[in-house]
C-alpha cells in the first residue's frame, strides 16, 4: 500500500464508523542531531519516526488517533477508533462544530534545498562543532556548546472532502554558546542565537553562519560579562536588537492572535489572550510602524509550508496593519466558530500529535531605519540582544525577557557592556512605544514552541530587525 | 499490547544480538524497547474539544564502535525495521567523530520488579476519561471548566552487550483543571497510578470554589510578601531545583547551586527522588536500576542525581536517571517530594503512596468541612445565612493551617512560566496564577490579581526561611506522563514579588 492507500483507509474506517468528516496524515521524519562541547562530540542520534494520524468528527465532537503501524488493517482500526473516541467526546458536548470551506487539492510540494543537510558527512559536521567548541574554549570560556538539528519531513494527507496533498519538508539549522563561570553566577553568549538560527532549508543555512569566525568573540564576551556593570534599574529608551525582538514577537504577538487562545480552547494550560474578537480590525495594537504579518510562504523561513496540516495552502496574510489588530491564526473549526473565512495555520507535531492552531512566519515588515541611526538618535538607553530568558502572563500582556548582553547608549554612542539586562512590560503598552525600526529583517527561527496537551513542539518563523521602545522598565532583579 | 508478556525484552536482546552479528563482538550496545498507550481527553468551554490516543513502539538504541558512540532510534518493531535501525546506527558509528568521554555500559546488576500497575488504568478507553470529565464539569456548578484527563501505559524491555537486561512497567493517569467566572480561575489537579482513585467532582467542586472565591481581586503593590504556597506553585519550586539544581551534568559545570555536605536549605526541607514510591519504571535509559535517592536531608544537599556519563565526569555512580537527550540537558529527577512535616522516614513504599493519596483526599474532603469552619474565622465578612465565596480560598485542613499562622502576607496557588534568569543562584522569574488571596491576622480578606516574581529559589528556601512545612503532601503531574512533583503546602518568609498586573 502507498502512503495515500494507508492514509486513505483510515480516512475511510472513520467515516464507516459514523465520522461525518475524517481526515489522515502518513509522516516519516528523520531527524539528526550533534552535540558538542569542550571540543568533543558529546551526543550524535538519529531518530526516524514513521506513523499515521487520524482525525475524525462525528456530530459536533473530535477524535483523533494514531499508530506507529502502517498495515491497512491497523490503519482501519485506527480509522474506528478515531470515530469511537470522537463518539466518547460527545459525552461533554459542546456547539456545533463545523468547517469552513477547503477547496480539496491534489498537490504536491517540497520545500527548497540546496544542499541536503542529512548528505553532509558527519566527519564535516562534527568537525565544525569541534573546531568551533575548541575555539571558544582557547579564547577562555569555561563551557562551550555547539549544536545543529535537521529535520527531513515527508508527509501525505488525505481528507474525505478529497484532499490529497503530499509533502517534503527539510529545516535545519546550528548554533554554538559560550558560558564562563564566575562567583555565584554564569554568564553565556552564543551565536547567533542560543541553539542556533533554523530554517526551511538545506545545510546552506549553517554554512552562512560561519559558526567558527565567531567563537572567539562571544567566548571573549562571555568572560568579559563576569565584570561587566550590572544593567540600571528604572526606566530608559530600550533598543533591541533583531533576535531578541524575534523573540518578543513570538511571545507577546503570536501566541495572542492564535485564535484557539482567543476562543478559551487553551485556557487550562497555555492560557488564553488578551485580545477580544469584537475589536478585530480596530484595536490599537502598536505604533504605525507596527505592521506584522503572517506568511508561511518566505522561503527559506522555519515556519513555511506548502499547505497546512489539514490542507489549506499557504497564503500570505496580515495580522497587525500600521499598529491596528487585523488578522489571526486559526484553522478550519475555529475560523468557523469566530466567523472568519481563513484557516491556514494548523499544523501538528508529528503524526502522533493533533493538528492544531499553530504560528507559522509572524513578523514584522521592514522599516525604515537601520539599527545605526536608531543608537545615533538615543540620547540614553540600553540596547540589548539575544534572549536568555522568556516569561509572560497567560494572557499574554505581562512579560519580562533576560538577554545575553546589553550595552550603554549614551548621546547617540554605544558605550558600556552590561551585565544581566531585563525588561518588563504590558505586550500592547510596549508595542505602541516602537518609534523607531530599523530594515535590516532576518527571518529568526523558533524550533522549540511548546504548545499542548499531550505537548507538542512547533517550528516558527519570525522576521525581526532592530527597533526602539521609549521607556521601559529594564534592570528588574532579585 | 495485551498482558506484561515480555516482548519489548525479546526484541531487545534481538536488537544486540544483531548489532553484535554486524559489528562484532567489540562493539557496545544498549537497547531499550517500550511499547505505550498514551490517551489524554482535553475540555475547554466545559466541552470536549480535544481526544487523542497514540499506540505506539519505539526501539532506542546506543552503539559505541572503536571510540566512537552514535545513537537511534525508530518506531516499529518488525525485522525488518530491526535490522534497518542496527545498520544506520552502526553507520553512523563508524563516521562520527570520537567519543573519549564515553562511560561504558550498565554491569549485570539486579533490578527490581515493576511496582505494581494497573492494567485498568494502563487501557482505560476514551468513555472512562469523559465520564471524569463530565463530574468535574458537573461539580463545577455551571462555572465554565477547561482542562485534561489522561492514560498512560508504558511497557519496556532494556538489554545491553554486557549481559544486563531488564524489563518493566508502569501505569498512570492524571487530570488538571480549572474552574473560571469572572476573569478569576480556580486548580485542582492529581497524579495517581489508579485511575478509580480520581475524583473528577471533588476536583472539579475544588477548582469552582477558587475561581469563586478569586473573584473581584485587588492590585496590591509589588515588594516583598510572607507566603503560603499551595503544592502547585511548590511543584513549580520542586521542577525548577531538579532541572537546574540537583542536575549532575549542570553539577559537574558548575553551573548549579548544589554542595553536597553543605547546609544550603531550611532544616525543613528533605527532598527524595522516589521513583518507585509508586507505579514507575524500575531502570532507566541505560539499564541503571531505579531506586529512592535523597537529594536534601533536614536542609543539607546530599546528592546530585547522574547518568552514566555525568557520573564518570564527577567521579561517581550513576544513579538511574538517564533519558534521550540527557547528556545534552542532563539527568532530571523527575519523580522529586517534598516530605511533609511529621514524616519520620525519608524513602517511601509502595504503601506510603498509597497512603499519600487516600490520605490527600480524605484531607481534601476534610477540608470541605474545615474550611466551612475556616468561615467562622472569616465569616463575618458572609453574614448570617450567606456562603462568603473567600471560603474557597483554601481547600484543605492542612492549607488552612498555614494560613492561620500568617500574621500577613499571600495565598499562592499555582506559579507560571518560570523562567531562569540566573543559573547558579537559581534565580527565577514567573507569575502567578488561579489564585492569589491576601491574609491577614490568619485569614483570607481579599482575593489579588496576580502578581510577576523574580525570586532565587535556594534563597527563599533557605536556612531561617521556611517557616513551616504542610503535613500532607500531593502528587501533581508533570507536563509529560512518567515525572511528577508531590508537595505539601509550605510558608515562607518572603518571596519578591517584582510587579503587579499593570506591569
Amino acid at each position: 500500500m502507498s502512503e495515500f492507500d494507508v492514509a486513505g483507509a483510515a480516512v475511510q474506517a472513520a467515516l464507516d464508523a459514523g465520522a461525518r468528516y475524517a481526515d489522515a496524515r502518513v509522516m516519516h521524519r528523520r531527524y539528526e542531531s550533534m552535540s558538542a562541547r569542550n571540543g568533543d562530540v558529546e551526543e550524535l542520534t538519529q531518530d526516524e519516526s514513521l506513523g499515521l494520524g487520524v482525525r475524525a468528527l462525528v456530530g459536533s465532537s473530535w477524535g483523533f488517533q494514531a499508530v506507529s503501524e502502517l498495515s491497512a488493517r491497523a490503519a482501519r482500526d485506527a480509522g474506528h477508533r478515531a470515530a469511537r473516541t470522537a463518539a466518547a467526546s460527545g459525552l461533554v458536548p459542546g456547539p456545533a462544530v463545523d468547517l469552513i470551506d477547503s477547496t480539496p487539492t491534489t498537490a504536491s510540494w517540497s520545500s527548497a534545498c540546496e544542499v541536503d543537510p542529512l548528505g553532509v558527512s558527519l566527519s564535516t559536521k562534527g568537525d565544525l562543532l569541534v573546531a568551533a567548541t575548541g575555539t571558544m574554549t582557547e579564547h577562555g570560556a569555561d563551557l562551550t556548546e555547539g549544536l545543529y538539528q535537521i529535520w527531513d519531513t515527508a508527509k501525505w494527507f488525505v481528507s474525505s472532502e478529497g484532499h490529497r496533498i503530499d509533502q517534503r519538508i527539510r529545516e535545519c539549522g546550528a548554533g554554538i554558546s559560550a558560558t564562563s563561570i564566575g562567583d555565584g553566577e554564569t554568564q553565556r553568549r552564543s551565536w547567533p542565537s542560543y541553539r542556533g538560527q533554523y530554517g526551511t532549508t538545506g545545510w546552506e543555512l549553517v554554512d552562512s553562519l560561519d559558526l567558527t569566525a565567531h567563537a572567539a568573540r562571544i567566548a571573549e564576551e562571555s568572560r568579559a560579562l563576569l565584570t561587566a556593570p550590572l544593567c540600571p534599574t528604572g526606566e530608559t529608551d530600550l533598543i533591541l536588537g533583531g533576535e531578541q525582538l524575534a523573540l518578543q514577537i513570538h511571545e507577546s504577538v503570536g501566541h495572542a492572535i492564535e485564535l484557539d487562545r482567543i476562543l478559551g480552547w487553551e485556557a487550562a494550560f497555555a492560557g488564553t489572550s488578551w485580545l477580544d474578537l469584537t475589536q478585530l480590525g480596530s484595536l490599537r495594537y502598536g505604533s504605525e510602524l507596527m505592521n506584522i504579518t503572517i506568511d508561511p510562504t518566505i522561503p527559506g523561513a522555519l515556519g513555511s509550508f506548502g499547505y497546512d496540516d489539514e490542507g489549506s495552502p499557504a497564503v500570505k496574510r496580515d495580522a497587525v496593519r500600521a499598529g491596528r489588530w487585523v488578522g489571526v491564526l486559526a484553522g478550519r473549526d475555529s475560523a468557523a466558530v469566530a466567523g472568519l473565512d481563513y484557516g491556514g495555520s494548523v499544523r501538528s507535531d508529528g503524526w502522533a500529535r493533533l493538528p492544531m492552531v499553530r504560528m507559522t512566519n509572524v513578523g514584522l515588515e521592514p522599516g525604515p531605519h537601520t539599527l545605526e541611526e536608531i543608537v545615533a538618535a538615543t540620547d540614553e538607553g540600553v540596547l540589548m540582544d539575544v534572549n536568555r530568558s522568556w516569561s509572560i502572563d497567560d494572557k499574554r500582556l505581562n512579560f519580562q525577557f533576560g538577554c545575553e548582553i546589553g550595552w550603554e547608549i549614551r548621546n547617540g554612542r554605544r558605550g558600556r557592556m552590561l551585565r544581566n539586562p531585563t525588561y518588563t512590560g504590558i505586550g500592547p503598552l510596549f508595542w505602541r512605544s516602537m518609534d523607531m525600526l530599523s530594515a535590516e529583517i532576518v527571518s529568526w527561527g523558533t524550533p522549540n514552541c511548546g504548545k499542548g496537551q499531550p505537548g507538542q513542539i512547533g517550528h516558527t518563523g519570525h522576521p525581526a530587525a532592530p527597533a526602539r521602545f521609549r521607556n521601559v522598565r529594564v534592570g528588574v532583579r532579585a | 499490547m495485551t498482558a506484561a508478556d515480555g516482548a519489548e525484552l525479546d526484541v531487545a536482546g534481538q536488537v544486540v544480538e544483531l548489532v553484535t552479528r554486524l559489528a562484532g563482538p567489540g562493539a557496545q550496545a544498549e537497547v531499550l524497547v517500550t511499547r505505550s498507550e498514551l490517551a489524554l481527553t482535553r475540555f475547554a468551554n466545559s466541552a470536549i474539544h480535544q481526544n487523542v490516543a497514540e499506540s505506539a513502539s519505539e526501539i532506542q538504541l546506543r552503539v559505541h564502535l572503536d571510540g566512537r558512540t552514535a545513537a537511534g532510534s525508530a518506531h516499529g518493531a518488525v525485522p525488518d525495521d530491526l535490522r534497518a535501525l542496527v545498520e544506520r546506527v552502526l553507520a553512523m558509528a563508524r563516521f562520527a567523530p570520537p567519543d573519549p568521554a564515553w562511560p561504558g555500559l550498565t554491569p549485570p546488576a539486579p533490578v527490581a520488579a515493576s511496582p505494581e500497575w494497573d492494567a485498568a488504568t494502563g487501557y482505560a478507553g476514551p468513555d472512562e476519561r469523559a465520564a471524569l470529565v463530565r463530574a468535574f464539569v458537573d461539580a463545577a456548578g455551571g462555572l465554565e471548566t477547561a482542562g485534561y484527563c489522561r492514560t498512560a501505559l508504558r511497557a519496556t524491555g532494556f538489554a545491553n552487550s554486557a549481559g544486563h537486561a531488564a524489563q518493566g512497567y508502569a501505569a498512570e493517569a492524571a487530570m488538571d483543571g480549572i474552574a473560571r467566572v469572572g476573569g478569576a480561575d480556580g486548580t485542582a489537579r492529581r497524579w495517581v497510578d489508579r485511575l478509580a482513585d480520581l475524583d473528577g467532582a471533588e476536583l472539579g467542586r475544588r477548582a469552582a470554589a477558587k475561581a469563586r472565591a478569586a473573584a473581584d481581586p485587588v492590585e496590591l503593590p509589588p515588594g516583598r510578601y510572607p507566603v503560603v504556597l499551595e503544592p502547585a506553585a511548590v511543584a513549580d519550586l520542586l521542577e525548577n531545583l531538579a532541572w537546574y539544581g540537583f542536575n549532575g551534568k549542570r553539577y559537574a559545570e558548575r553551573q548549579s547551586f548544589a554542595e553536597p555536605g553543605v547546609a544550603q536549605l531550611d532544616r525543613a526541607v528533605t527532598l527524595v527522588d522516589d521513583p518507585l514510591g509508586v507505579s514507575g519504571l524500575p531502570f532507566d535509559l541505560e539499564g541503571t536500576p531505579a531506586r529512592a535517592l535523597t537529594l536534601v536531608d533536614a536542609g543539607t544537599t546530599t546528592a546530585v542525581v547522574h547518568d552514566r556519563r555525568s557520573a564518570a565526569e564527577s567521579g561517581g555512580e550513576s544513579t538511574g536517571h538517564a533519558r534521550a537527550g540527557s547528556a545534552t540537558f542532563g539527568p532530571i529527577p523527575r519523580n522529586l517530594r517534598l516530605v511533609p512535616s511529621g514524616t519520620a522516614g525519608t524513602a517511601s513504599t509502595k504503601g506510603a503512596g498509597g497512603t499519600n493519596a487516600a490520605g490527600d483526599a480524605t484531607g481534601t474532603r476534610g477540608a470541605a468541612g474545615n474550611t466551612t469552619g475556616a468561615r467562622g474565622a472569616g465569616g463575618d465578612a458572609g453574614g448570617p445565612g450567606r456562603v462568603d465565596p473567600l471560603a474557597g480560598a483554601v481547600t484543605d485542613a492542612d492549607t488552612a493551617a498555614l494560613v492561620s499562622r500568617m500574621e500577613r502576607g499571600l495565598l499562592v496557588s499555582d506559579l507560571w512560566y518560570t523562567r531562569v534568569l540566573e543559573p547558579k543562584r537559581l534565580v527565577v522569574t514567573g507569575l502567578t496564577r488561579n489564585g492569589v488571596w491576601l491574609v491577614e491576622d490568619g485569614r483570607v480578606t481579599r482575593a489579588v490579581r496576580d502578581l510577576r516574581f523574580t525570586e532565587s529559589y535556594p534563597r527563599a528556601l533557605g536556612p531561617g526561611a521556611v517557616l513551616e512545612v504542610g503535613r500532607r503532601s500531593v502528587r501533581l503531574p508533570d507536563r509529560w506522563d512518567g515525572a511528577w512533583w508531590e508537595a505539601p503546602s509550605l510558608r515562607l518568609a518572603s518571596w519578591n514579588f517584582t510587579g503587579g498586573a499593570s506591569g
